[in-house]
């Protein structure tokens, strides 16, 4: 039999077997979640930001909050670019920049610095995370999806060592 | 099983046959690596502005993880540059293979064989990481320092014992090969035994016999076995893969200690270069303070005795749940290959986070590979930012579920029940939650 039908065969076997499986891992993936949403609030973040680090290097808000982020430089200059919502900032040491924006997007975004300050500059990282991180517990539930599916499949070919089963 | 050989294949089998394809990506690579070194010790001291750092630890290593290790096991050991000019010396030349029983050196000390010393090498590139990878200067020495104790080995010793005891990164992609879709075996047994010569073992700079290869974790897919052979009775495969794990490997006591080194370096690297904890990147950087002691401590006890302990923990639980009467050492090893899928998918989706959001710097550091301010190709100081798109993340978080899957799938073929795997299961969904917590978490 040509290899490609039997990599077809198998793939169809294992989806025919594991049909519901899959529909799970989708359903877990992109089913929404209605979980209780707080109301959006109007907050003044000071960030400060030094060799490598942010303070504070994690921040929590709502969905819909409106933020105004004040970036404080305390030694040398540093930036901070905001994953997922296109913010980017930059403070001189001794000055605040300013920069206001609404959290429209839930999940955890990593802040990282925009100016080069040194050898671990591509490290310097915060998080913000809007409302619940859905994602996470979205994820470990997929992981632990492939564990019960796992425990489920026949083994059909596996050859233990000599020694057999312990 | 679906297999297919690549040496029968007449587009691909000439540049397995022939020296010239091997030598003149290896020259390349050679170039490239001495190039790395004189930027690295000349160039700009800032890691993101130095070719030797950017290519080094995120052009080079992300491909050896997303592609090298995945689709060809140790394929990247038959280009790597650093056990060349040891290897000409030993061959009395550059296209030749290794001549027949001439060796006058040592065989590499029983003592020290296996992955110990390449466990605790990785285990020092881990813990020395955060300024490995960020200072040109310092991946410039330690660059210099493989191939000079490359070279200076293959002058005592036989063959490659460099590669096979020392090398940190030869631990790594020996280890993972196991899994790759990739090996080199004899075609049919009946031939080897008769043949007298064994030229294939005589001209393998790894030491191996095709005959007798189980695994592929010691063989460096330099194709020499396949040129040598008079019977032309050597194939390259595809399987699929995972199938080595899956036909009942023998691990041994190291190759589970180096497994484990694999999964801490991989949870530790990921809290400090994609964690937020700025206060752990100056520990871990600030080499010599009393920070950094307490971060060699956590590092240690968390790399020597935490991860081994959990591990122990489960196996012992394992063969007690099972009433078995085996020892607690054979038992280490035998539920060790579990290990292998668990480490592999953990360090690519650690390196989906670390390289994908700094591979913009690549085009950058061609165009001014010392950071001189030149502008060689007008890309100087287009480097952005980078973010984690969301792409990214659900590639992340299939790949660590996939090695769940993988891992816990593999421990239930070698359980004799599902009350057996249960602390197995257990350890493998620490670790991948773990995984998940520090990369989209």
């Amino acid at each position: 039999m040509n290899r490609i039908t039997i990599l077809v065969n198998s793939l169809k076997s294992f989806t025919t077997q594991n049909w519901f499986s899959i529909f799970l891992a989708a359903g877990i993936l992109w089913l929404p979640l209605p979980l209780p949403e707080k109301p959006p609030l109007e907050r003044h973040i000071r960030i400060e930001a030094s060799t490598y680090q942010f303070t504070p290097e994690e921040i929590h808000v709502n969905a819909g909050d409106r933020i105004t982020i004040e970036l404080v430089s305390t030694d040398v200059i540093h930036g901070l670019s905001l994953d997922g919502y296109s913010l980017v900032m930059r403070a001189e040491p001794g000055q605040t920049a300013r920069a206001t924006f609404t959290a429209d997007r839930s999940g955890v975004f990593r802040f990282r610095c925009a100016v080069p300050c040194g050898n671990l500059h591509p490290f310097m990282i915060g998080k913000m995370r809007v409302g619940s991180n859905i994602f996470l517990i979205r994820a470990a539930a997929l992981g632990l999806l492939g564990i019960g599916v796992a425990m489920r499949i026949p083994s059909t070919s596996f050859r233990r060592p000599d020694k057999g089963p312990l | 099983m679906i297999r297919m050989d690549l040496s029968k294949s007449p587009y691909i089998a000439p540049f397995l046959r022939n020296r010239w394809p091997q030598f003149l990506i290896r020259a390349v690579t050679l170039a490239g690596f001495i190039f790395t070194i004189l930027t690295g010790l000349i160039g700009s001291e800032v890691g993101s502005n130095n070719f030797a750092v950017i290519f080094v630890w995120i052009a080079w290593w992300s491909a050896l993880k997303l592609f090298f290790i995945p689709l060809g096991g140790r394929s990247w050991c038959s280009i790597c540059p650093i056990p060349m000019p040891g290897e000409w010396l030993q061959n009395e030349g550059i296209f030749k293979p290794r001549r027949f029983q001439s060796s006058k050196r040592k065989n590499w000390p029983k003592a020290l064989r296996g992955n110990w010393l390449q466990a605790f090498a990785f285990l020092l590139i881990g813990l020395f990481g955060a300024v490995i990878l960020t200072s040109p200067r310092v991946t410039a020495l330690i660059l210099l320092g493989l191939i000079i104790v490359a070279f200076i080995l293959s002058l005592i010793f036989e063959r490659r014992s460099f590669c096979l005891y020392l090398c940190p990164i030869g631990g790594f992609t020996g280890l993972y090969a196991k899994l790759a879709p990739l090996e080199v075996r004899a075609k049919q047994s009946v031939l080897c035994a008769q043949h007298g010569e064994k030229t294939c073992y005589q001209a393998c700079p790894w030491g191996q016999y095709p005959l007798a290869l189980k695994s592929s974790a010691n063989c460096g897919l330099c194709m020499e076995c396949l040129r040598v052979c008079p019977y032309d009775n050597i194939s390259v495969n595809l399987r699929p893969w995972g199938e080595e794990i899956s036909k009942g490997s023998k691990p041994t006591l190291d190759e589970t200690f180096l497994g484990l080194m694999m999964l801490t370096t991989a949870l530790a690297d990921a809290a400090i270069f994609l964690g937020p904890w700025g206060k752990l990147k100056a520990a871990a950087y600030w080499v010599g303070t009393s920070a950094w002691w307490w971060f060699v401590i956590a590092f240690l006890l968390g790399a020597l005795f935490l991860m081994p302990g959990l591990y122990l923990l489960a196996v012992w639980s394992s063969t007690r749940l099972a009433r078995s009467g085996s020892t607690l050492r054979s038992a280490l090893t035998y539920f060790s290959p579990f290990l292998l899928p668990l480490g592999l998918t953990g360090w690519i989706a650690f390196t989906i986070s670390f390289a994908f959001t700094k591979f913009s710097y690549i085009l950058p550091v061609l165009s001014d590979p010392l950071g001189w301010e030149w502008n060689l190709l007008g890309l100087s100081g287009k480097a952005s930012v980078g973010e984690i798109s969301p792409l990214s993340s659900f590639l992340q978080v299939v790949v660590i579920a996939a090695g769940m899957f993988w891992a816990a799938r593999t421990a239930r073929q070698l359980s004799s029940s599902h009350r057996q795997v249960m602390p197995l299961v257990m350890f493998i969904a620490s670790f991948g939650i773990a995984m998940l917590w520090l990369l989209v978490g």
